[in-house]
């Protein structure tokens, strides 16, 4: 068979890649949006309610989807700024810039949603046990990472700041997810582990892998949506060159 | 089940449904945010090309 040599280096250009993305948008955010749908449907009809809490638990649906995005987005969005800053790749840090935003607001839905799932179970909105203080820590880092940004106005020097600052909260994720072995918390452990067999009900667990899911494809088509935004405003320049030479 | 037991949640209506309104209008407003955006992008006339012609003349 002939190999047909793909360059892959011309997708790299942030211009080249720009229509792929667009193309790419649909094919995430209508699955997403039927798994949200099926998502919620096995979760607040399907599944019963829990021996211990009731109803009360169905914020589980929402709140542990939301907790692992922000952790998922967090290391993919330092990993592509680091990608940014080692190999001089404009568009993998532009990736990041675009992540950085959907993380923080599935940082923001976990600690919300968990202050509202803490009240009627714990009697407290808050306490600053290790998971949910490294939790408040990543949110920290996030907005960090996103005014760093903002505030230096050449963006390849932007990119490369971000990168240092994403790279080094990197060592807050282990400290999150390892926090209810390490440290006697509040915060319940681990509902899911690789390893283990789950300790849900089937229809719990499918409502719950649903909506991670349906969280992963919603950032995947947000987040190549935010990165059209971001190259137009960051490559403009470029196109207007393109412009006026043809 | 009756509709007011559905919407009543044994009681945790207000932490349940509190939850999803927030979730809703969190990834919504992303969404709307977004396209806000990208709306006023192309008031401006910054378009890119939507398929990759050098693909053909090169």
């Amino acid at each position: 068979m002939a190999k047909r040599k793909i360059n892959w280096y011309k997708y790299a250009s942030p211009v080249n890649f720009y229509p792929i993305a667009g193309r790419m948008i649909p094919w995430f955010a209508i699955p997403a949006a039927i798994l949200f749908v099926i998502g919620l449907y096995v979760g607040f009809i399907k599944a019963p309610p829990d021996f211990q809490q009731g109803e009360v638990y169905r914020i589980i649906f929402i709140h542990v989807p939301a907790a692992w995005m922000g952790m998922f987005l967090y290391i993919i969005m330092a990993i592509y700024a680091g990608i940014g800053w080692a190999f001089n790749a404009r568009l993998s840090s532009m990736m990041a810039s675009s992540i950085s935003i959907t993380g923080a607001m599935f940082t923001f839905l976990s600690l919300v949603t968990g202050s509202l799932w803490g009240k009627p179970t714990w009697g407290t909105w808050w306490v600053w046990d290790a998971r949910m203080t490294s939790t408040l820590i990543l949110m920290f880092l996030y907005i960090g990472f996103i005014s760093l940004q903002a505030a230096i106005d050449d963006p390849r020097r932007a990119d490369r700041a971000g990168a240092v600052l994403a790279l080094v909260g990197v060592i807050n994720i282990p400290i999150i997810y390892f926090s209810v072995q390490w440290w006697n918390t509040l915060h319940q452990g681990a509902t899911i582990r690789i390893l283990n067999k789950p300790t849900m009900a089937p229809p719990m667990l499918a409502a719950m892998l649903i909506m991670l899911a349906a969280c992963w494809l919603y950032s995947i088509a947000i987040v190549l949506y935010r990165l059209r935004c971001i190259i137009v405003e960051r490559e403009r320049s470029a196109l207007q060159v393109a412009a006026a030479a043809a | 089940m009756k509709l007011s037991e559905f919407f009543s949640m044994g009681g945790y209506a207000f932490y349940v449904w509190g939850s999803y309104l927030v979730a809703f209008i969190a990834i919504g407003g992303e969404v709307v945010l977004l396209w806000r955006r990208r709306h006023a992008q192309k008031q401006a006339g910054f378009v890119f090309p939507e398929s990759n012609t050098d693909e053909k003349t090169s």
